[in-house]
Parts: structure tokens; C-alpha cells; sequence
């Protein structure tokens, strides 16, 4: 069983609800007929179905692309069911969906495994994780890396400590207990920002990084994002990491965090796409936007990737997946800082772009 | 002549009856063997000494411990046995001797309705309710609390059943002897049905031990957790399956499965103690 928890369930409601589903047999005449929205054409083909699981993270902004996609090309039905990254790892590498959804890649050891062979990674946002808060009288709070990895292993257990007044000099904190939120379920959330304190407070941070990790027990557990937005916004003196999206919509305070510069910088969209401006990728166009460098860039800033085998075993199958990748990394783009989502700097967005040609449709 | 074909047919068909039931029952029992197997080979790298002696759980360490939430499996177990006992035996007690004969059949079905809300349902109105609205946070007593609610129809609907085969006449003998109706419960009913009791609470504790999604939406999910402390968050073996096997890789899998494995098999264990009392009762009364 997989993270079977309620939100999931909303979100698989929302799926169905929100992708107006097509009759396929008419598809192809309305495909010619319709106007073009900027969605890439799939050249034309029977009805294709293509399936994807993985990250809920980028769930979001699957959702409105392939809406859109799918508006533009009637005769291609896409589905993503969310999961997790694990899941849409595991899933693609036993063939079970064409293309997965994943917040951090293949371990080496694994990649043996993957039953079709080679896989292409194309980055397709940035997102910001929060650290949210919820304290009377303290609208402005800026936390270097080593006070928030303190505060998450409890160390620190009062507001008014000393290491979070050194960092908002000037500031009035309450004498209030912090309670800390945390996930409850494997979480790639939860990978990316203790893998953010290992990497920028290392000589601080006890608890290692992972999908889960080992919190202390005077802790508070959600499932989801939402699940620990809920605990932050109902408990007074509580903190968490929640990503930007969710924090936004339940209304919650946020801290600036400190880069590796030196600044305090406020999560948004735009200081998330100034992190991938500063960080190194590789060939494969693997990378961590975490902890990057840059004056502007907002530090927890992670990533997620759309997985898929370079040798496409099916013509119309392959074909349509491999317009359906592009309009993520290009014209899709444009529908993401709606949704709270950082756009892929440009840099990034022709690296992806100019790897499409390795997809290998027969 | 006439019957001797007729007998021949019966025979025929009685065989073949025989042999689809057999078979029915034998693939039972296969499937059984063959999930017990499967698993087992998978979890297999994770059965070790710390497996049952640690405390820990850590994925990063790759050190998987499960003492805590086999212990936290049990402790909510018991918190709600401890709830719904007396509640349901209040239940089936007025169901069987108290109530007019009018609001048996609505009482019974509506004690039968509460077994068939998805137990997601549960969980959410304990994340909403409990929790929050209550502040009883999420720990062991809210996992308590919500597993009593669903294991009450279950016990409830056995004890009534255990309950309505105590003989009139030993009612009717206590009555005449001049016992009050509380006083008959206690000299005639209750001995008569006690060894059922026990089985219908047993089959209940099986079914807290092994729900899932509600525990893991109000447990806490707090690791390590092995106290007495109801309000303190804690994990059962169910909801680390369920949190935690999207996002595992080996082996970490093979830890998630290796619980699974063993929560099968105090589940496999409780159910099999409670039918054998059950059964054991049930000659027991008919024979009396």
C-alpha cells in the first residue's frame, strides 16, 4: 500500500475530474480542426494513451499540462497518478508507466534493473520548500541553515533562543514552546530539505537526510504537505517545512532563509529560479538545486525530473510521449509560477530541450 | 429403480460438489502459503538479531529495529479492547435481554453499519475531531480511541450471537429463583457465554492489530516510541507499512516487508487462539 492517505485521494478525484476526458474515436478530425494554444502537436496517430506515475510534488503542474496538452492533441489521453518518486521509479523500471515523475534519481545500483534499458532525465521545474511558521506577533523571521537544523533535532525548544535572535537582530520573540511538523510519510520533501541541512549545516545537523528520517519523538507527524501546513496553521508556536504551493495556500508565515552568500532570501518563484541559475549539471542533466550559490537564490529550492527510456518500443506511443515532454520543458513553462512553481532558468530549459533528440522513437 | 438412478445421479453429483469445495478450500490455503512464502523470501535480508531487539529505526543507518512498533501495534490494541469491551457487551447485553423486541432489528443494524465505513473515514474524522477539535494530538490513545469504534461492531455482533444461545431454561431458572434481571445476566448468561466472549474480544483485537490507514492518519508516526504514556505519538506496524513504502528502497523494503511478515503472523496467531475458544465454547453449549 502506498502513501493511502486522503489527500492522495483528493488529488486522484481531482485528476479525473480535471482531465476532461476525450472520446477517442473522434479525436484525430478534432485534432486537425482545432486551433493551436501553443501546445506542440503530436503528429497525427490513432488514439494513444500514455500513463505516468510518480512525484507528487510536480503533480500540480501535470495536471494543467496535460489538460492543455491533451486540449491541443484530442487523439493522446495522458494519466499521472501521483504515489511518490519511488513508486514512479519502481513503476517505470518494471514497464508498468511510460513515463515517471521523480524529485531525485535512479540510485547506480539500480539502474540494472530498468527492464527498457537507458533512461533520460528531463528536469522539469524548481519549487521552493518553505519553512513555515506559526508564532503571535512575529510577521518578519529570517533562520540561518545551522538555527533551522537545531530547531528540527530540537535543540532548540523556546522562540526567543539566542540563536534565533542572533538572526533577527532587533526582533521581539515570545517566550512560547516550538513545537516542530514534520512528515509522517516517505516523503521526497523530506529527502530533499534534511539533505539541504546535511549539505549547509553539516557540522550541526545529527538526524542524516533521507525520505524519512529519524525525528525525535516530541515531534508532530502530517501526511503530506497539506498534512503538515494543517498542523502549522492549528498549533500555535509551530514550524515545519512545507513546499511553497501549499504553505501559499493555507495562508501561512514564512521564513527568509540564508544562502550560501550570506543573504536572507524569501521563498518565491523567482528566487527559486535564480537557485537553478547557480548550480552544476552534469551530462545527464542530473543536479541539485539545493544549497546553490547566487546572491538571489533561495536556498531548500529542489527539483523534479519526468523519467523516461531512451529507446521507445512503440511508433505512436513514443511519439506522442516525446511531445508531451517537450511541451513540459517549453511551452508548458509558462503555467507554473501560477501554481507556485519555478520555471527552469534558461540554460537549463535548452539543455533539456536539445535532449529530446535521444529519445529514439522506431 | 427410479431411485436407485436418482441415487446414482446424487452420487455423481455429490462427488463433484466434493471435489469443488475441496479445491475452493486447498486454494485458500495455497494462497495463504504463497504470500507467507513470497513475503518471507523478500523480507528474509532483514531478519536479523536488531530486527527484534533494537529500538531503532533508521533508513539512513540502515538499522531496522521493529520493538517499538510491534509494541505500539499491541498498546493500541489493548487501548481499544479496554474501550470497546464494555461497550459492546453493554450493547449485545441490551440487544438480547433488555430491549423490546421492536428495536432489536434496527439496533443490530445499525451497530452492523458502523463495520462497513471505510476506515479511511475514520481516520479522518479522528485527525479532524480527536486531534484537533479535542487536542488529543495525534498518539497512541486517538489510535486507541478510533480502532475501538471500529472493532466495536465486530464484537458486538458476536457476542449477541454467543449471548442468544444461553437456553431459556436456565434463564427462566434464575428468574424463578427470584434473581433480578442483572443478577440472571451475571448467574446464568455470562457463564454460559464466557468462552465466546473471550473469542469474539480476540477476533477484535486482530482486526485493531491489523488496520492501517487509520492508524497511520492518528498514531503520530513518532519513532522509537515505546512507553505507557497514551498521549505520547507513537507507530504500529501497519502505519510504517503504509507511510513509508512509497518512498523505500532495499533495503528498506525488505525491513517494511519483513513487519509485514511478522504482523501476519500475530495476527494469523490472535485469530487462530480466538476461533479455537470460540469453538471450543460453542461445543461446550451444545453439548449442555
Amino acid at each position: 500500500m502506498y502513501k493511502m492517505i486522503a489527500f492522495s485521494a483528493f488529488a486522484a478525484l481531482c485528476v479525473a475530474g480535471c482531465n476532461k476526458k476525450k472520446e477517442e474515436g473522434g479525436g484525430s478530425t478534432a485534432a486537425m480542426t482545432k486551433e493551436d494554444k501553443g501546445a506542440a502537436k503530436a503528429p497525427e496517430s490513432g488514439p494513444v494513451t500514455i500513463n505516468g506515475s510518480g512525484s507528487t510534488f510536480q503533480k500540480p503542474y501535470q495536471e494543467v499540462a496535460i489538460d492543455a496538452f491533451t486540449k491541443a492533441n484530442a487523439s493522446v489521453k495522458i494519466n499521472y497518478g501521483g504515489g511518490g518518486s519511488g513508486k514512479g521509479r519502481q513503476d517505470l523500471a518494471d514497464q508498468v508507466v511510460d513515463f515517471a515523475g521523480a524529485d531525485s534519481p535512479y540510485k547506480d545500483a539500480d539502474l540494472a534493473k530498468n527492464k527498457g534499458g537507458d533512461v533520460l532525465y528531463f528536469p522539469i521545474l524548481l519549487g521552493a520548500i518553505t519553512i513555515s511558521y506559526n508564532v503571535d506577533g512575529v510577521d518578519k523571521l529570517q533562520l540561518s541553515p545551522e538555527t533551522i537544523a537545531r530547531i528540527f533535532q530540537r535543540d532548540i525548544k523556546k522562540w526567543n533562543d539566542k540563536d534565533i535572535a542572533a538572526d533577527n537582530p532587533g526582533a521581539k520573540l515570545p517566550d512560547a514552546d516550538i513545537v516542530v511538523a514534520h512528515r509522517s510519510d516517505g516523503s521526497g520533501t523530506t529527502d530533499n530539505f534534511t539533505k539541504y541541512l546535511d549539505q549547509a549545516a553539516k557540522d550541526v545537523w545529527k538526524l542524516k537526510s533521507g525520505a524519512t528520517v529519524e525525528w525525535p519523538a516530541d515531534t508532530q507527524a502530517g501526511t503530506g504537505n497539506p498534512g503538515v501546513a494543517q498542523i502549522v496553521k492549528s498549533t500555535k508556536g509551530a514550524i515545519g517545512y512545507v513546499d511553497l504551493s501549499d504553505a501559499k495556500a493555507s495562508g501561512l508565515k514564512f521564513a527568509n532563509v540564508k544562502n550560501q552568500a550570506g543573504k536572507f532570501i524569501e521563498p518565491t518563484t523567482d528566487s527559486s529560479s535564480a537557485a537553478g541559475d547557480g548550480i552544476d549539471v552534469k551530462d545527464n542533466l542530473l543536479f541539485s538545486a539545493i544549497n546553490a550559490k547566487g546572491d538571489a537564490s533561495y536556498p531548500i529550492t529542489y527539483q523534479t525530473w519526468a523519467i523516461v527510456y531512451a529507446k521507445q518500443a512503440d511508433h505512436a506511443k513514443g511519439t506522442a510521449l516525446k511531445s508531451f515532454i517537450k511541451f513540459l520543458i517549453s511551452d508548458g513553462q509558462a503555467q507554473l509560477k501560477p501554481l507556485d512553481f519555478a520555471p527552469l532558468p534558461k540554460g537549463l530549459a535548452d539543455k533539456a530541450v536539445a535532449q529530446l533528440d535521444k529519445i529514439q522513437v522506431p | 429403480m427410479q431411485l436407485a438412478e436418482l441415487r446414482g445421479h446424487k452420487q455423481y453429483a455429490d462427488r463433484a460438489f466434493s471435489v469443488l469445495a475441496v479445491a475452493a478450500a486447498g486454494l485458500v490455503l495455497l494462497i495463504l502459503g504463497m504470500i507467507a512464502l513470497v513475503m518471507t523470501r523478500r523480507a528474509w535480508p532483514a531478519f536479523g538479531a536488531q530486527f527484534f531487539t533494537s529500538t531503532r529505526w533508521s533508513a539512513a543507518d540502515q538499522v531496522f529495529g521493529a520493538l517499538p512498533f510491534v509494541w505500539g501495534t499491541l498498546y493500541t490494541a489493548v487501548i481499544a479492547i479496554a474501550i470497546a469491551v464494555p461497550i459492546s457487551l453493554g450493547v449485545a447485553l441490551f440487544i438480547t435481554q433488555i430491549a423490546p423486541p421492536w428495536l432489536r432489528k434496527p439496533m443490530v443494524y445499525l451497530i452492523d453499519l458502523l463495520a462497513v465505513v471505510p476506515s479511511v473515514v475514520f481516520g479522518l474524522w479522528g485527525v479532524l475531531v480527536l486531534s484537533q477539535h479535542f487536542g488529543l494530538g495525534r498518539s497512541f490513545l486517538t489510535a486507541g480511541i478510533i480502532l475501538s469504534i471500529m472493532i466495536t461492531p465486530i464484537i458486538t455482533s458476536l457476542s449477541r450471537e454467543v449471548i442468544e444461545t444461553t437456553p431459556a431454561s436456565e434463564k427462566e431458572a434464575a428468574l424463578a429463583l427470584g434473581a433480578t434481571r442483572w443478577e440472571m445476566i451475571r448467574a446464568s448468561v455470562l457463564p454460559h457465554s464466557k468462552g465466546g466472549l473471550v473469542g469474539a474480544v480476540m477476533l477484535g483485537l486482530g482486526r485493531a492489530m491489523g488496520e492501517t490507514i487509520a492508524a497511520a492518519l492518528v498514531i503520530g508516526s513518532a519513532l522509537g516510541q515505546i512507553t505507557t504514556n497514551p498521549f505520547a505519538p507513537g507507530n504500529s506496524m501497519p502505519a510504517v507499512i503504509a507511510n513509508e513504502w512509497g518512498e523505500a528502497d532495499e533495503p528498506h523494503k525488505a525491513a517494511l516487508i519483513a513487519l509485514a511478515v511478522a504482523l501476519f503472523v500475530i495476527t494469523i496467531a490472535v485469530n487462530l487462539i480466538a476461533t479455537t475458544i470460540v469453538q471450543r465454547s460453542m461445543k461446550r453449549s451444545r453439548g449442555a
